[in-house]
């Protein structure tokens, strides 16, 4: 899988404490390039606070984070830079409500990467396009429907460039039938090739679409691997009694 | 007894002091007097032109300027309140505790006239500018309170969505929480507004020309000049005239902002 010998995220003994909590106990990860690595577990497990850690939204108390190869808890390292690499998608979408759908595309398009307003109006348009709502480039967030805000949050994110994306439930705040076309739109993007680290319920989209299935209970993790061996004969008695409360 | 039936009687009686209290008012003043006090017509019509012209515009003008001002120095010191440099911290906390704790009257006497003083310096503009610059002073403290809610009350989200695009702190703040921030204090700031309407009265402990008379230094000399208190009534329905279509404003923002939530 990998292209160049440098893993996209590598995660070794990290460790997050809130106060005297602690809640990443010393996880060890590694993300090929375009390899997709699908982490469930029960809430409270510390699924989120992992992939808060990969971008420094959450400042790892010790440990280390690599970002193809790069140490991001470097203090000398722009971490502004590397953030402008890594594409997140939140449960709550997290769109800016004052803005309309094309601008919230474009803003760090212009901003960050300080591409032209054409250019950066082209590549929103190509994204919103490719998640299927270029209908609604010119509407402000609050009059989507929550599946259409969500991926407008991902071709917000996909306008960036980006080398890997991070997923923190996408469909968690979704009614039921918008889920799909949401995980329709990231199971195109896992297939274009796209580096993705997803926390997420949905046990079907994690066998089909992942690589690499991560369990995480209390802040370890517990079993990982190919996600249909995980997912029909789990080896921890953790994960057999997760799974078996989900499935 | 029925509860709606109680409730019906203790809202009769309610009615009925208010009644009674009405026509005491009205049987115990003085009308002729009243009248000959507060509603000289030729006084009233002889003050109008120059209370409008001279002493509303002031008023109107010296508010926006406040304002103005106030907002900038506000934000200001809201950023500060909230960054994480400690001294800071302190410094805006001090700030607003101090100028929110005094009284307006006693900052304006301050900036027009130990200032002065005590260092040396005169604010550009005379005792205008002084006095200006001290409700502005004041305002800021009281807006910065106001922003910083207001900042805070955004989604923590926002700042992390913007944060994870790579944009700088500084620009996450102006481009996506400042915008947003802003639209949930206009309520508030409506508000601010319409107290410093009331405080441009303070100015005359400044001092003023006749140029720089705003409507309650204008209505006080009016007073003098005619020995009638004709000018004061007319001070009062021009004050009421700006604040009250303003708070009507206010109830209305706040209605709306409460339905979009
Ligand atoms: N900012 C924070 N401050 C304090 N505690 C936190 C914070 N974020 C998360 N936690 C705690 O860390 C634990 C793991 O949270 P999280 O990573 O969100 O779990 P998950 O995503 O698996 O549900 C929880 O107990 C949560 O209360
Ligand atoms: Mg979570």
């Amino acid at each position: 899988m990998t292209t160049n010998g440098v893993p996209a995220i590598e995660v070794a003994e990290l460790r997050k404490s809130f106060g005297p909590n602690e809640v990443l106990k010393g996880i060890d990860l590694t993300v090929a390039p375009g390899e997709v690595v699908c982490v469930i577990g029960p809430s409270g497990s510390g699924k989120s606070t992992l992939l808060r850690c990969v971008n420094r939204l959450e400042e790892p108390t010790s440990g280390k984070v690599l970002v193809e190869g790069i140490d991001i808890l470097d203090p000398e390292v722009d971490v502004d830079r590397v953030r402008a690499r890594i594409g997140m998608v939140f449960q709550q979408f997290n769109l800016f409500p004052h803005l309309t759908v094309l601008r919230n595309l474009t803003i760090a398009q212009q901003r960050v990467l300080g591409r032209s307003k054409d250019e950066a109006i082209d590549v929103a348009r190509k994204n919103l396009e490719r998640v299927g709502v270029g209908d609604k480039i010119d509407a402000y967030p609050a009059h989507l429907s929550g599946g259409q805000q969500q991926r407008v949050a991902i071709a917000r994110s996909l306008s960036m460039n980006p080398d890997m994306m991070l997923f923190d439930e996408p469909t968690s705040a979704l009614d039921p039938e918008l889920v799909g076309d949401v995980l329709d739109v990231m199971r195109d993007l896992a297939r274009s090739g796209m580096t993705m680290m997803v926390v997420t319920h949905e046990m079907g989209f994690a066998r089909e679409v992942g690589d690499d299935l991560v369990f995480m209970d209390e802040g370890l993790i517990v079993e990982s691997g190919r996600p249909r061996e995980v997912l029909s004969n789990p080896q921890h008695k953790r994960t057999q009694a997760f799974l078996s409360k989900v499935l | 007894m029925r509860r709606t039936t109680k409730r019906r009687i203790s809202r009769g009686v309610l009615y009925l002091i208010f009644i009674a209290a009405v026509v005491l008012i009205a049987i115990s003043a003085d009308w002729e007097r009243l009248r000959a006090n507060f509603l000289q017509t030729d006084i009233a019509r002889e003050q109008l032109p120059d209370m409008i012209t001279v002493a509303a515009k002031n008023t109107v003008l010296f508010t926006l300027i406040a304002f103005a001002g106030g907002l900038l120095l506000g934000v200001v010191l809201a950023l500060m309140k909230l960054s994480t440099v400690l001294p800071y911290r302190w410094l805006a906390i001090g700030y607003i505790e101090l100028f929110r704790g005094l009284p307006a009257l006693l900052t304006i006497f301050g900036m027009a006239y130990v200032l002065p003083i005590a260092f040396n310096v005169n604010v550009p503009g005379g005792a205008v500018g002084a006095g200006l610059l001290a409700l502005i002073m004041v305002a800021g403290a009281y807006m910065a309170e106001v922003i910083r809610a207001g900042i805070q009350g955004v989604p923590k989200g926002q700042t992390e969505a913007a944060r994870s695009l790579g944009m700088g702190s500084g620009r996450t703040m102006f481009s996506i929480i400042l915008p947003q921030a802003f639209r949930i204090v206009i309520p508030p700031l409506t508000n601010e507004f319409v107290l410093l309407i009331k405080d441009t009265s303070l100015l005359f402990i400044a001092g003023s020309t006749l140029a720089t008379r705003e409507i309650t230094t204008f209505a006080r000399d009016g007073v003098v000049n005619t020995a009638n208190a004709t000018p004061l009534l007319m001070a009062a329905m021009l004050y009421l005239l700006i604040t009250v279509p303003l708070t009507r404003l206010v109830a209305v923002l706040e209605r709306r902002m409460a339905r979009s939530r």
